[in-house]
């Protein structure tokens, strides 16, 4: 046990480790943070017989190479995506053994963007705050993976989940999100309340882990002025200054200054972590639980 | 007292004024130690406290809004003191727009007792109140692109400390060795919520 660690090989465009989160610190200003698709994670968690808390890689668009010093039991999901191990096609959404010394190759995602890569024992990282997820707005936790880099792993909690088949999800051709009203509609004119709920909007390539950003059309305020600056929930719809809604995702700040006209049902953001830049947005209206 | 719905299960109480939503987030925590409030998150802000994460919200927003909140934070919170160098590049600016000579930003600064309203921005920055209206800035035209850590800063009714170099936009006048921000340290968070802060002024370098 005492070389488990991972070689990064090939850290891929933005790959960092995500667990669940550090909720419970919002009013010192520290985002919750955590994998931004929960099922996913769950599932590759599941599959090489970790506890659900345990730290996995969240991939972004085009994977990663990993060399583990250990054999190992992985699980790659989240957008489906070519794996192999030692130069072989491997298994996608299944336990799979990658002996030691041998390169574990996550490719580009054929669909989606997020990729999980869950390994027996977990990525055994320092936590901070309970967590051992990076943060990328407030800089907690590991750094995003680099080339050359050494993560340990943990001790494996138990065997490996006995399966034929997974459900495979199929990242969506478009967004649909549907959005519970305010706090702060009525710091907008009741078209801009329309436009948001009828009007078609596009995944921005400036999206990131903070914020799912939007391109369509601005909503107009029906104020001016400054909100002063409130607590935020994960999916809630800030609209800047620019008029383009922004969906807050997992590493989004605690409090903030511009009104939010609408908010995400939570079930609903796995699906825009996944999204990709220039698909279509569809914000739904739903009534309050 | 207004209470908005937010999403599936927070709950946004907006009061009057920064005074009243110290104090009921100083309420609300106490409501939480005794066990009759189950949630996740209670985040203090200007004029708002957010319950996310909020186990029967119907109730609470309907005892919310008629609840009679005690004024004042009723418990005394713990006093923080802060030695700072006031040799901010943004003194003569802010000594402006007070119509002071520089050296009274000091003597000003160093004698109010602050209290940090809310954290937000980045992990550990309070936002400190506590200067009369009179001494309000507003935020810089031009933000700086690095503010170093451990700038002590001014923008609008609040005073801030930068934990970590970031961009920003307040008014600087000075500079604390204090480490704000600490994850390996019970509390990570030197100024936290309801703490009360003093400015001690040093000399050196």
């Amino acid at each position: 046990m005492s070389d488990r660690a991972l070689l990064v090989v090939r850290a891929g465009a933005l790959t960092t480790v995500q667990d669940r989160g550090r909720p419970g610190y919002a009013h010192l200003g520290v985002p919750r943070s955590g994998v931004l698709d929960p099922p996913a994670a769950a599932l590759v968690n599941r599959l090489v017989g970790n506890p659900p808390d345990a730290a996995v890689l969240e991939t972004t668009l085009d994977g990663c190479v990993l060399r583990p010093r250990a054999t190992v039991t992985v699980a790659v999901g989240g957008a489906p995506c070519p794996v192999s191990v030692g130069g072989r096609p491997a298994a996608w959404g299944a336990p799979v053994v990658v002996p030691a010394g041998a390169l574990l190759e996550v490719g580009a995602a054929t669909a989606g963007v997020r990729g999980y890569v869950a390994v027996d024992g977990g990525i055994a990282v320092e936590p901070v705050l309970g967590s051992r997820a990076t943060d990328l707005l407030s800089g907690l936790g590991p750094a995003p993976l680099a080339d050359g880099m050494t993560l340990p792993l943990g001790v494996p909690a138990g065997p490996p989940a006995r399966v034929d088949g997974v459900p495979q999800p199929c990242p969506p051709a478009e967004l649909v999100l549907r959005v519970t009203p305010g706090p702060r509609e009525d710091w907008f004119t009741a078209r801009a309340v329309r436009d948001l709920t009828t009007r078609a909007y596009r995944v921005s390539a400036a999206s990131n882990r903070i914020g799912l950003r939007t391109e369509g059309p601005s909503l107009e305020r029906a104020r001016t002025g400054e909100l002063p600056s409130e607590g935020l929930v994960l999916g809630a719809v800030q609209v800047p200054p620019d008029g383009r809604p922004v969906v807050f995702l997992a590493d989004h700040p605690t409090t903030g200054g511009y009104p939010v006209i609408a908010v995400v049902r939570a079930a609903d953001l796995p699906a825009a972590a996944q999204a990709l830049p220039g698909i279509p947005v569809r914000f739904v209206p739903v009534r309050r639980r | 007292m207004r209470t908005l719905p937010v999403g599936d299960d927070a709950l946004l109480v907006e009061v009057a004024c920064g005074e009243e939503a110290q104090a009921l987030h100083a309420e609300l925590l106490r409501c939480r130690e005794e066990g009759a409030l189950t949630v996740r998150e209670i985040v203090p802000a200007a004029r708002t406290v957010l319950l996310d994460g909020l186990a029967d919200r119907a109730r609470w927003a309907a005892e919310l809004a008629t609840r009679d909140v005690p004024a004042a934070a009723p418990r005394a919170r713990e006093l923080v003191e802060l030695p700072v160098r006031y040799d901010g590049p943004d003194l003569a600016e802010v000594a402006a727009h007070w119509q002071v000579p520089e050296r009274e930003v000091a003597r000003v600064h160093a004698d109010t007792e602050f209290t940090v309203a809310f954290c937000g921005f980045a992990p550990g920055f309070g936002y400190l109140t506590g200067l009369p209206a009179r001494c309000h800035v507003p935020r810089r035209t031009t933000p700086r692109t690095a503010v170093p850590a451990g700038a002590v800063a001014l923008a609008g009714p609040y005073t801030g400390v930068y934990p970590r170099s970031s961009p920003g936009g307040w008014q600087l006048i000075g500079t604390t060795d204090a480490v704000l921000w600490d994850p390996d340290r019970v509390p990570a968070a030197l100024l936290a919520p309801g703490t009360r802060v003093r400015f001690v002024p040093v000399e050196g370098p």
